[in-house]
């Protein structure tokens, strides 16, 4: 018998792709999130990240389960419902090293989780956010939740007749950083926008439109594979060009950009609509609205600001983690102490 | 005609016989919102000044202005810092609870009032004082928009005259509070000055009451809790903050920034060494207090009854998945909304078992001003080295009001972290299982993310030793079994009881937080009027260690006093101790909102006795 053994392609910084994986997924074959997972780990595969600094974070439901079934080796924590943002930030401020990497559900950000979510958004806490948005629980077995389109169908023939929460002019509109809609079965958009967003220093908010195969993929539903896949409507193409790499692309003026992000990398948007700005605002919420009117789901990076600060910065936080400061820095000296007493006396 | 000195001295001299001196209670009513607050601290400060021992309780409206208020300032030569229901001086200056406020006055009081009032047509059974404040105001500040707070000021200096107080204090103490506002400090000190004058030429001396200097304050502070207890966080080197606003609890957030600006920036890189967050709500403030104290700094909250009420679900994660979190509970009035701005130690037993499931949460009680900055300090140590949230159950009249205190220590010894796995702890174990009992105490080692060391996946469901997701019933039960031991632990490494024995005490009193100052006046007034000799123990922590039923096995019986309507402290006494013991226990309960005084435990505990 003869053993044949390849080495296995290793990253930029000698780690294996088995290095990314997490655990054996508990999720249902054919789940979107499962695909989610697959993204994430290429994307931190591929662009060399250090697992020693990530942290995850997720609230309750099935997305929230899913970063046991990623990036096995690193921290992670897995709070409350809805409460993932509150953990989050106050990790993130304890180390600002870590390298942020959220995963929620669209019951966990835009129902019970709203209020944390704004906040979040507003603070502009850098983190990667992922909203695996399918619309639906699927823990409880299938109830509508607050992103469901109006008029799309549970299995059992209810009708949602409440308008959904759109979770990107939601975040554009609380002043969010980065903003990008995708869906779990295109690779390649989700990768760059994945890669995209760990470039990004501020919040990253990725809506990913991610079918839940047991509860909502049926023929009425506007999340099932099917409806989605047909009514995907991406904005343009979307290359991402890391840091450390050279970027020589030619392209035609007027419906490309190219986006300089935080760490050097260059995200580059092709056969984007004719003058489409991904850095106004309104333009951005208008194409939201126009898309959803047409009952269509538009992808890809909607929107960015490359110029606002992040809530560290704004805390004005040291470069060493405040977690791990020595105690001559947070315990003043005894004088100080004195001082104070005599102020009182 | 105006009586000159000499006739205030003669008017003086004629109540030599029968003066109070130092010993009474001064009671200023106004309306909230005219800046009264600042005056009632200029006399409190002043008589602290003086050496004479003072507690200054503000009894105020949950209002922005317009609400009536109280101050009772007690001056008391043998040195008792408790509330007290009598008082023997009243300024009154609010119109609508004027006539009441008379009427609560025992014979023989002092009352100053507001002129137009025409307050002497009330009684004849004590001393009136009339003070037109408006006319007095006029001349002193020509903007009517600052008239009613200057107005105020007007009584520092009749009370000053009447009572004799040090001018030279009363100005010292001004400067105190308005030292940075110069012209703030001038107008209100020409205030001082017109109450004085007109005190000296027309309200000659007819009352019994007198403030003499004495030396008891020396090397003493006067602070509130609150202050004191942001102090403690700042020493114990809190670097995460995060805190949504509630009454009695805000003057903890704000003095944390107030003194973090100014000596936690980094002199060098000017940077700050922590980060202080207003959260959107009470869930949000203990979510990111855990998510920073599992990423390894040190984290807290401060709120009150409403957001503990909030923080449940967290505080469960908390307990559960074992992360450090300190929270003050600065207690208020409930249930629900209740009375915001008064006073109660009413969480007790919600807190101790928080969140749904099996919960346990380590409680401190601070019983002085002192012990919230003390108990700061520990309670950092102890949330790291239990690796859970620890509460720190002060109220609104520790954290608001103002108390004599011995000045406030620096930390004998280095933050104690906790079982943080360093490199060579790893090499030590072999291995990292992060739920695992390795030292018998219950008390596992854990890593912190950002660090070479291994991960692990932090979780408030169901987990094994390794911390991977599990629902087999003996790895559910091994955890929760070794949860329950390291709150054993913790019994022993908890603040101690205070415990003051007595060889003729039959009857014991258990008390804690607040309510100290009045036990020790109500055991020397049970002692002075009925011979009643008692032991005292002063409940410093939860869980309790064995000398509190040591306590309870020595004397029969046990009042336990409690600022609740349920006796509360009571109830996890029961909870605790053996059943035998358990009828000992009996309640001494206070709960209309006000400081607990000390003629209510007296009265209680005598009614109770007399009754056996």
């Amino acid at each position: 018998m003869s053993v044949t053994t390849s080495s296995p392609k290793l990253n930029r910084i000698g780690l294996p792709l088995a290095a990314y994986k997490g655990g054996k997924t508990t999720l249902c074959a054919g789940c979107g999130h499962n695909a989610i997972s697959e993204r994430i780990i290429e994307a931190f595969f591929e662009l060399g990240v250090d697992l020693q600094w990530v942290a995850k974070f997720s609230g309750i439901g099935c997305s929230s389960k899913s970063p046991a079934y990623f990036l096995g080796g690193t921290h992670a924590f897995n709070g409350v419902h809805g409460r993932m943002p509150a953990v989050a930030t106050g990790a993130l401020l304890a180390n600002r090293r870590l390298i942020g990497l959220g995963v929620s559900g669209d019951g966990d950000t835009a129902s019970i989780g709203i209020g944390q979510f704004v906040h979040l958004v507003r603070r502009n806490v850098p983190l990667i956010y992922i909203v695996e948005n399918n619309g639906v629980y699927g823990l409880t077995k299938g109830q509508f939740s607050a992103t469901a389109d109006l008029g799309s169908t549970l299995r059992n023939g209810v009708v949602n007749d409440l308008p959904p929460i759109d979770i990107c002019s939601l975040s554009i509109e609380l002043g969010a950083t980065f903003v990008a809609r995708s869906f779990s079965g295109d690779k390649k958009q989700l990768l760059a926008l994945l890669k995209a967003a760990l470039s990004h220093r501020g919040l990253a908010v990725l809506d990913v439109i991610s079918p839940c195969v047991a509860f909502n993929d049926h023929e009425g539903s506007t999340k099932s594979y099917k409806y989605v896949k047909e009514h995907d409507d991406p904005l343009g193409d979307v290359h991402f060009i890391p840091s450390y790499e050279d970027i020589s692309v030619n392209y035609e003026p007027g419906t490309t950009r190219d986006i300089r992000l935080h760490d050097g990398s260059h995200l580059l948007l092709s056969k984007l609509p004719e003058d489409y700005d991904p850095t106004d605002k309104m333009a951005a919420l208008r194409m939201l609205d126009d898309a959803r009117k047409k009952g269509e789901h538009l992808t890809g990076l909607i929107y960015i600001d490359t110029n606002s600060k992040d809530f560290i910065e704004l805390l004005n936080l040291p470069d060493e983690p405040l977690a791990t400061l020595p105690v001559e820095k947070v315990r003043p000296p005894k004088e100080v102490l004195d001082e104070i007493n005599e102020s009182f006396r | 005609m105006t009586p000159s000195d000499t006739q205030v001295e003669e008017a003086r001299s004629a109540l030599q016989t029968k003066k109070v001196v130092n010993d009474f209670s001064i009671r200023v009513a106004t309306v909230n919102g005219t800046g009264s607050q600042t005056s009632n601290l200029v006399l409190l400060r002043a008589l602290f000044q003086m050496g004479i021992p003072v507690t200054g309780k503000n009894i105020f409206p949950s209002n922005i202005a317009g609400l009536p208020t109280w101050f009772i300032i007690r001056a008391s030569r043998d040195g008792y810092l408790s509330h007290t229901r009598d008082s023997q001086v009243l300024v009154a200056l609010n119109p609508e609870t004027a006539e009441e406020d008379v009427h609560t006055m025992p014979t023989g009081s002092a009352i100053i009032y507001d002129e137009p009032l025409t307050l002497d047509r009330l009684r004849d059974d004590v001393v009136f004082y009339a003070v037109p404040f408006n006319k007095l105001v006029t001349p002193i500040c020509r903007d009517p928009k600052l008239r009613k707070y200057v107005r105020n000021m007007i009584y520092v200096g009749v009370l000053a005259h009447l009572l004799a107080i040090d001018r030279d204090e009363i100005a010292r103490a001004l400067n105190k509070q308005l030292g940075r506002k110069k012209k703030a400090l001038e107008m209100n000190w020409a205030a001082i000055e017109t109450g004085w004058q007109y005190a000296q030429q027309h309200l000659p001396k007819r009352d019994p009451f007198i403030l003499e200097p004495m030396d008891q304050n020396r090397d003493k502070i006067l602070i509130d809790g609150n202050t004191a207890a942001a102090l403690g966080c700042i020493f114990a080197g809190v670097t995460v903050v995060s805190w949504y606003p509630i009454t009695p609890s805000s003057s903890l957030g704000e003095a944390l920034i107030d003194y973090m600006k100014k000596y936690r920036i980094d002199r060098e890189t000017g940077k700050a060494t922590f980060a202080i967050i207003q959260a959107e709500d009470e869930l949000a403030a203990l979510g990111m207090v855990l998510g920073a104290g599992w990423a390894g700094a040190r984290a807290m909250t401060a709120t009150s009854g409403p957001g503990i009420s909030l923080m449940a679900e967290f505080s469960g994660l908390g307990y559960y998945a074992e992360v450090p979190a300190v929270i003050f509970d600065v207690q208020r009035v409930g249930p629900s909304t209740g009375l915001p701005t008064r006073t109660m130690q009413g969480d007790l037993l919600s807190t101790a078992v928080l969140s749904h499931g099996d919960t346990k949460h380590i409680m401190l009680f601070p019983g002085s001003a002192w012990e919230c900055y003390t108990m700061a300090l520990e309670a950092f140590d102890l949330a790291e080295e239990f690796q859970t949230p620890v509460f720190v159950m002060s109220d609104l009249d520790l954290g608001m009001n103002y108390w004599i205190s011995d000045p406030l220590p620096y930390p004998d010894r280095p933050p104690n972290r906790g079982k943080v796995l360093t490199e060579d702890d790893l090499q030590r174990l072999g291995r990292f299982e992060r739920y695992r009992d390795v030292d018998g105490d219950g008390i596992p080692y854990r890593t912190i993310p950002g660090t070479p060391l291994p991960a692990y996946f932090c979780r408030g469901s169901g987990h094994n030793e390794q911390a991977e997701y599990t629902e087999r019933p003996d790895a559910y039960v091994r955890n929760m079994d070794r949860l329950a031991r390291k709150f054993e632990t913790a019994r022993q490494r908890v603040p101690a009881p205070e415990v003051i024995d007595h060889p003729r005490a039959r009857v014991g009193i258990i008390g804690y937080g607040s309510s100290h100052y009045a036990i020790l006046e109500a055991r020397d007034h049970l002692r002075q009027q009925a011979n009643l000799e008692t032991a005292y123990l002063r409940i410093r922590a939860y869980p309790f260690n064995e000398q509190v039923e040591a306590f309870v096995r020595r004397y029969a019986p046990v009042y336990v006093v409690d600022l609740n309507r349920d006796g509360q402290m009571r109830d996890l006494l029961k909870l605790d101790l053996p059943a035998e013991l358990t009828p000992r226990l009996r309640s001494v309960r206070h709960y209309d909102g006000h400081p607990i005084d000390a003629r209510h435990i007296t009265d209680d505990i005598l009614s109770q006795e007399a009754s056996l």
